[in-house]
């Protein structure tokens, strides 16, 4: 289509040949980036002059978070380990489920395309659902709390975790499978010798990864009531004690700076 | 003893190794279990989840459909621009972050710092850049798209850096054998090797920030999420079920496009 509106570039070598050279693409994908962009300034009413006259306003309320209020200290423990507890939990359970909901949803094993049709669209409206409405859901059902944020998280690992593993199933070497099964070994017993081993590695170092995101996330989460430090986060915030929001944005960071380590420790183990 | 016996001797034996993890893993599954309180749970949770499910069900067509400033195209149009301007924002100011800190670029030091600082901008919660957002801007889309990019920047100069310390370093060192000056190394030596990673990373982040763009209504900074979580704190299930309508589908389309425009740019061929 393209090569048809702007014609080749025709080029006569030393030798009499002709040759044609494709236009580049290049400039129509820049002219389509750049109209993008117009349209994007215009429906966000996004305005330099603005950013440039009152970007000091941003660094107010970061002055005010410093110095945090380390009395604020003692009342941080305990939402924070909430909020550690629930994501572990919640990626736990969801990378645990995800393991048969994957077997189900990859087409080498299960034959029933029905089956593996549900499941893969299952997966994706669950992945596409924003974790905050899932929570935000949960919290009409389970109640204010932690089990609503922890149902959330679950919900997400699971979608997420599901699908990576599924798409790792799905290119995995079918050979050593095909060949127990002819052995006669049943589905479930060959793909746990066979494809297994396979997958096993990429599924923790996946879990582990969803698990690092997830602490991040589950500090949000309590801004909508489902638990863990983001009710503090929100009251910090609604009371404009910035202060205690310093030490409690101070004490999350130290918080995910330990667990992204221990686990890019392992991840790098499994690798 | 048989060629597949001594195979199977020769075996890794990490019994121990696994079983210890195993153990801890079991006991930071019971020590986080002391969270779930089952007396929290609202009795009447079944018959909310029933009507929930319903409302969601039969959508409200007329929200769905009708093209003004409070249908769900326009706000889906809105989400839309609030991601692409923030995804552009962040990948720019990314670049100089993934240089200081990759570790084949800059002395060791400088590089460590860069990634704390990272770390930091990348924890901070969305909801309070925005609130420091707003200040500046005022309430509305502005507001979110500044939010966007500042969110974005953690984790594109994380992937960024990964594609720069796997530079191909061979490549440099014929150019210069061959009298090229720096600024021709990094015009046809550097760019070709980063530029597909980077755009692929970068297109990434736009499917993500779509996902994220609900997070940005809590603050009243623009998009589909503030309707969304007002609609749902009024029990207006319809019109939620509209707009999560619109949202699930524009978000498994852009990730179908994305996923073969990066597949297309990484590998060659779709």
């Amino acid at each position: 289509m393209y090569d048809r509106i702007f014609l080749p570039k025709k080029i006569t070598l030393e030798n009499g040949e002709t040759v044609y050279e494709k236009r580049s693409r290049i400039p129509f994908i820049i002219a389509l980036l750049v109209i993008a962009t117009y349209i994007s300034i215009k429906v966000t009413g996004f305005e330099l002059e603005i950013l440039l006259k009152r970007w000091t306003e941003f660094f107010v309320i970061v002055g005010q978070m410093i110095p945090p209020n380390w009395q604020h200290l003692p009342n941080i423990w305990v939402p924070l380990l909430d909020t550690i507890k629930m994501s572990l939990l919640g990626s736990l359970l969801g990378a645990m489920v995800a393991l048969p909901v994957a077997i189900l949803a990859s087409s080498n094993i299960v034959k029933n395309r029905f089956i593996v049709v549900l499941f893969k669209f299952l997966l994706s409206i669950l992945r596409t659902l924003p974790t905050l409405i899932t929570a935000l859901i949960a919290t009409f059902i389970f109640g204010l709390g932690t089990i609503a944020g922890t149902v959330a998280i679950f919900l997400f690992t699971l979608a997420y975790v599901g699908k990576l593993l599924y798409e790792q199933i799905e290119n995995v070497d079918m050979g050593a499978f095909e060949a127990m099964e002819s052995l006669g070994l049943t589905k479930i017993q060959a793909f746990r010798y066979a494809v297994f081993p396979q997958v096993l590695p990429n599924y923790l170092s996946t879990s582990l990864f969803c698990f690092e995101g997830n602490v991040r996330y589950a500090a949000i989460l309590g801004y909508v009531g489902a638990g863990g430090i983001g009710l503090l986060l929100n009251e910090g915030l609604g009371w404009r004690n910035y202060a205690n929001v310093g030490t409690i944005l101070f004490m999350l960071v130290i918080t995910v700076f330990i667990i992204e380590n221990i686990s890019e420790h392992f991840r790098k183990k499994l690798m | 003893m048989n060629a597949i016996e001594t195979q199977l001797a020769s075996k890794p034996r990490n019994k121990r190794y696994i079983l210890m993890t195993s153990l801890l893993l079991l006991l930071l599954f019971l020590w986080s279990l002391s969270t779930i309180n089952l007396r929290e749970i609202e009795t009447q949770g079944f018959s909310v989840a029933v009507n929930i499910i319903s409302g969601i069900l039969q959508p409200d067509l007329e929200l769905l459909l009708t093209f003004n400033q409070q249908g769900v195209l326009y706000l889906l149009i809105e989400t839309i621009a609030i991601a692409f301007l923030g995804t552009i924002i962040g990948a720019i100011l990314a670049i100089p972050f993934a240089f200081f800190s990759a570790s084949n670029v800059v002395p060791a030091p400088i590089a460590y710092v860069t990634r704390i600082a990272l770390i930091f901008i990348r924890t901070v919660p969305a909801i309070v850049y925005g609130l420091m957002f707003i200040r500046v801007t005022g309430p509305g889309a502005f507001a979110g798209v500044l939010t966007m990019a500042l969110t974005s920047i953690g984790m594109l100069s994380k992937l960024y850096v990964d594609a720069i310390e796997d530079l191909d370093a061979r490549i440099l060192e014929s150019m210069t054998s061959i009298g090229c000056n720096t600024f021709e190394k990094i015009r046809f030596g550097i760019i070709p090797q980063l530029f597909a990673m980077f755009i692929s990373i970068v297109i990434y982040r736009f499917d993500m920030n779509l996902r994220d763009a609900a997070v940005l209504g809590l603050v009243g900074a623009g998009g589909i999420g503030a309707p969304l979580i007002f609609a749902m704190n009024a029990y207006r299930w319809n019109e939620v079920g509209s707009l999560l309508i619109g949202l699930v589908i524009l978000i498994l389309l852009v990730e179908w496009i994305s996923n073969r425009v990066r597949t297309k740019l990484v590998r060659g061929k779709v």
